[in-house]
């Protein structure tokens, strides 16, 4: 039998085709269980009490009023008397009860006293922030003689403030302990490694903890680990001998579990007579709470740009830390980066799309972006249809099209998959990923399903449980290229020693033999061949089990893609009110298993994508401290009516097929930021600076050009 | 939730005298106020739920008359024919309020009575948001969705749907309180408060907003919302306007902003100055100019200025059947 390969084109079944996902119709009716729907007899609610000031110092802590309750089980204190709380939002103490409104009027029935310090909340001002430092510098070639000699030279100072993950199901776990074991239900991204954190918190061995995610509700990049209300969960269920549902509330999911990063820039970039860029320099700062933030990745995706300094600053605030979000620093960056040279391309009177297209030489993939750009272009009729700043119509609405290219790694992480195959021809995979909403387990299913040559109702799939084999958080798209590697590989073992066994009766040997339609038979000479259940009844009484591993041998992945994105808007400029009208997605993520599901992860991608272009952002509140806006009432997501029409081209098929399967959750929602800007640049004449781009800011950008406002 | 009393009285006069107790507070949709009481914003020491009180709901148009019992359900309004045939203006007011979830549960008096939406009241700051030293936090803090026309330090937004149109249509609401019924312009239901203390509304303690009425005839409303999502969200600016006589020129113009002030505020410069004029594109940008006089902005809502404007323009434009 070949190596461990994908199969060819014309030998694909699954793989490249767009069943639905498999859960679907569970998820859509409610029947599908997810950790927070865990509901185990006995169980007690469990709530947290936080701070409400953005620094402060505990001065005392009494919680005997909560204790003495009905309904109250426990009461346990997180920080006490002396501790310094650093943001509003900090966990101060827990209390589990026999119901979610007992456990909440006991936390107001404990009574902490705070000595309150002065707050820092205010990220974009970095002359004011008490603890703003220097977090790298870089510099290549000689950018201070370029910009001399350049053509054009554009500057900006442009930014983006810290926005919520807003998982629909907050974070949190169900805890049950029987005696020494330790069983959780968790809405978390990292079913295999979970327990290990748990165990050495709690002090008892990983082998005692389980942890289990059938479904989840979200994540993002926020939920890689138990966090304190997950210890504290465990700790408030151990003491009361009962099972304990700790979940969030929603000012709390939107205050401390999970932000992106802000990330503000003034930014210098050149080009010289022939459209081709020679100087970029660049003084970023921004904050992800209180640990502050890294540098972003500048100048993104032109990252060979010749002549080159950035500087950063890292700028720490009284506000929670910030948590990898989808694509972590690359929307940032992007947006920087694209808004820029878009500027700069009207500055040189050139098209946006022939700008970059003349400087692609100074990207990691000219030949993909140059493809993809053409193919954005055409779908969005960008030469009938675009025209250059200044052509505005006559009345309030204004129309713009603006463009963005992005990149992403997308390389598989560490898996292990278990295949087994039954003497009575089942097949199953058990696997410790987890389904984060991107169709893990459909995927599985599809490689298990391709590889026996069966339907997908024929295999089953196990995931979601760390007693399943070892498979890596899902973070950094790095899920769909392990699991789908583990799997092949177990489940082409898994073939082989089904083969061996049939070879003889068919007078063949193992490696003449294929599986296809529900079929064992020599490959060119399908009469001689048997059902799929004949073959698997050839293997005796005892099924076949097989481990299959990522990292391992064959060529079944890669990583490095890019995309190009094409927005469309329309401006109300006597409101400054945008609206998407219609977004254009150019992405590769090579081999592509499930055609619809990849749609799926691109169309998710840009209504998040809408979302943070045109609504999200954190308020906090420069006098007390506390977010402004932790609810679904003024934090705005984009709802359906507000995304546009969504259009999407995946690339597939030769030169992208053969590099194997990539990651594709976080690069669509990379570029909507910076088209969704351009094409308002586009609209109305005028870069407005700041994301979202909310009316007040597009009425700014408007006034300071003689507009109204 | 602290604990609370909850009494549901079949008549009006019942209602009446359970409310005159102290720490009552009446009980309709529901959709706002049992929020309230979770967050701990608001306590009460009894609801006196108005679902069973007879008499509370329903809607009569009687000549021109239009009369809106205070129960009668946002939706229930949307979908009676005639009201809204004799009142176009009513469809985009209760459309605002764009969830079919809170226009279901939602009532009229509800619309008209419910607390603001300021984010200082929200996190239990106060309605009016002072520090200790007697500071406003909505000055010196993120104002963005706050009044242009604050009142002393009221410095939040009337949130109600249907208030700028009932007052631009000069409508009158009908109270009943201990001493019986008593008519009030809708207008005067409201007052910005100048201490902690004080309400927004200027109902008296057993006092039961029962039902408007508004003469619906000789004129042409209109009501335009500035909203930045097309899916639920509030208006960040609101015009209802209310032009009498037909024609080009308006005999008599009532222009009213929402979400501009603690109160409805009737832009009466901006009207008066319509009134007796033909409308022109001229003269709408100048009515709209003219109902922001006076606008005291604060530190991050100067756009809402612009926004009042435009709406004030955009609502006379849809009144007269002028492409504005």
């Amino acid at each position: 039998m070949a190596d461990y390969s994908w199969p060819e084109a014309d030998r694909r079944a699954q793989i490249g085709a767009r069943p639905a996902r498999l859960d679907g119709a569970v998820k859509s009716t409610g029947f599908a269980k997810y950790p927070s729907d865990q509901n185990p007899n006995g169980l007690l609610a469990a709530k947290i009490l936080t701070c409400p000031h953005a620094h402060a110092r505990i001065v005392g802590i009494d919680t005997s009023a909560a204790e003495a309750m009905p309904g109250v089980r426990v009461v346990q204190v997180i920080q006490g008397e002396g501790s310094e709380i650093q943001w509003a939002g900090d966990e101060v103490a827990a209390v589990a009860a026999v119901t979610e409104d007992v456990a909440r009027d006991a936390l107001r029935a404990i009574r902490v006293d705070y000595e309150v310090l002065s707050h820092f909340v205010t990220e974009e001002d970095r002359d004011g922030a008490p603890g703003a430092r220097p977090a790298g510098e870089r510099a290549e070639g000689d950018p201070d003689a370029a910009f001399a000699t350049a053509h054009r030279t554009v500057e900006r100072t442009l930014g983006m403030p810290q926005m919520a993950h807003m998982c629909l199901e907050p974070h949190g776990q169900v805890c049950s302990w029987d005696g020494d074991e330790l069983e959780v239900h968790a809405s978390t991204q990292a079913v295999s490694t979970l327990a290990g954190q748990f165990a050495t918190e709690l002090g008892v061995p990983a082998s005692q903890v389980r942890i289990r995610t059938e479904y989840m509700g979200g994540g993002f990049g926020s939920k890689f680990s138990p966090d304190r209300w997950g210890i504290v969960g465990a700790e408030l269920a151990r003491k009361a001998g009962a099972p304990v549902k700790l979940f969030l509330e929603r000012d709390q999911e939107v205050t401390v579990a999970g932000s992106r990063p802000s990330a503000f820039a003034r930014i210098r970039a050149a080009a010289d007579e022939q459209g081709r860029l020679v100087a970029w320099d660049s003084d970023s700062w921004g904050s992800g709470g209180l640990p502050g933030t890294g540098q972003t990745p500048l100048p993104y995706v032109f990252s060979r740009l010749p002549n080159r300094r950035t500087r950063h600053t890292s700028v720490p605030t009284n506000l929670a830390g910030s948590r990898a979000w989808r694509a972590p620093n690359h929307p940032q960056a992007c947006f920087l980066t694209m808004a820029v040279l878009d500027d700069l391309a009207d500055e040189l009177g050139l098209d946006p799309i022939d700008f970059l297209d003349r400087n692609l030489d100074l990207t990691g993939r000219p030949d993909t972006y140059r493809e993809q750009l053409a193919i954005a272009a055409e779908m969005a009729s960008w030469k009938e249809r675009w025209q250059p700043r200044g052509r505005e119509r006559e009345g309030a609405i204004q129309r713009g099209l603006g463009v963005s290219v992005h990149t992403w790694g997308g390389r598989g992480h560490s898996s292990n998959c278990d295949v087994t195959v039954h003497p009575d021809g089942a097949v199953e995979a058990r696997i410790g990923s987890q389904d984060i909403g991107t169709g893990t387990r459909t995927i599985v299913a599809q490689v298990l399903a391709e590889t026996f040559g069966l339907e997908l109702h024929q295999v089953r799939v196990s995931l979601g449980d760390n007693v399943y084999p070892q498979s890596g958080p899902s973070g950094g798209s790095s899920t769909v290229g392990g699991v789908t590697a583990s799997t092949r590989r177990a489940a082409q073992d898994a073939l082989r020693e089904v083969l061996v066994h049939v070879a003889p009766r068919l007078a063949a040997e193992p490696e003449q033999l294929v599986a296809e339609g529900g079929r064992v038979f020599v490959d060119g000479d399908s009469s001689r061949g048997m059902s799929w259940r004949e073959a698997a009844a050839q293997i005796g009484g005892a099924p076949i089990s097989v481990q299959g591993r990522n990292p391992g041998p064959g060529r079944l992945i890669s990583s490095g893609v890019g995309g190009v994105q094409i927005a469309e808007v329309e401006v109300d400029t006597d409101t400054g009110v945008v609206h998407v009208e219609r977004m254009i997605a150019v992405q590769d993520c090579g081999l592509i298993i499930n055609r619809r599901l990849a749609e799926s992860q691109v169309y998710g991608g840009l209504i998040m994508g809408v979302g943070y272009a045109l609504y999200e952002e954190w308020i906090p509140d420069p006098v007390s401290g506390r977010l402004l806006n932790a609810d679904m009432e003024f934090y705005k997501l984009a709802g359906l009516v507000d995304v546009g029409s969504l259009e999407v081209h995946m690339m597939t098929g030769p030169g992208y097929d053969e590099r194997g399967v990539i990651g594709l959750g976080e690069p669509p929602v990379i570029s909507p930021g910076a088209a969704i800007s351009n094409a308002v640049a586009n609209a109305i004449g005028v870069r407005v600076p700041y994301l979202p781009l909310t009316p007040d800011r597009v009425l700014d950008a408007l006034a300071g050009r003689g507009g109204p406002a | 939730m602290r604990p609370f009393g909850y009494a549901a009285p079949a008549t009006v006069e019942q209602a009446v005298g359970l409310l005159a107790a102290e720490g009552s507070e009446a009980l309709a949709g529901g959709t706002d106020l049992l929020s309230l009481l979770k967050d701990d914003v608001e306590r009460v020491d009894r609801l006196v739920a108005l679902r069973g009180v007879a008499g509370l709901s329903g809607i009569e148009l009687d000549g021109g008359m239009l009369r809106i019992g205070a129960m009668t359900t946002l939706q229930e309004l949307r979908d009676h024919e005639d009201a809204i045939a004799a009142l176009p203006a009513l469809a985009v007011a209760i459309d605002g309020v764009a969830s079919p979830q809170l226009r279901a549960m939602g009532t009229v008096g509800g619309d008209l009575l419910q607390r603001p939406r300021c984010w200082y009241y929200r996190r239990g700051f106060g309605l009016l948001a002072l520090t200790g030293d007697g500071r406003s936090m909505v000055a010196g803090g993120d104002n963005r969705y706050h009044a242009i026309f604050p009142t002393g330090q009221a410095r939040f937004v009337s949130p109600s749907s249907l208030a700028p149109l009932l007052v631009a249509l000069e409508a009158e609401a009908v109270v009943h309180g201990p001493a019986g019924e008593r008519r009030l312009p809708v207008e005067a239901l409201y007052r910005a408060p100048r201490t902690g203390g004080e309400r927004e509304t200027t109902l008296a303690p057993g006092e039961l907003l029962v039902g408007v009425e508004a003469d619906v005839t000789g004129s042409r409303s209109a009501v335009y919302e500035v909203r930045q999502r097309r899916s639920l969200d509030w208006p960040l600016m609101a015009a209802a306007v209310t032009l009498t006589g037909s024609g080009p020129r308006a005999e008599k113009a009532r222009i009213v902003l929402g979400h501009a002030a603690p109160t409805p505020h009737v832009a009466s410069a901006a009207g008066d100055f319509l009134s007796g004029r033909e409308l022109t594109s001229e003269t709408v940008t100048a009515a709209g100019d003219a109902a922001v006089e006076g606008a005291r902005p604060m530190s991050g809502n100067h756009y809402k200025v612009q926004l009042a404007r435009t709406a004030v323009r955009r609502a006379l434009g849809q009144a007269a059947g002028m492409e504005i």
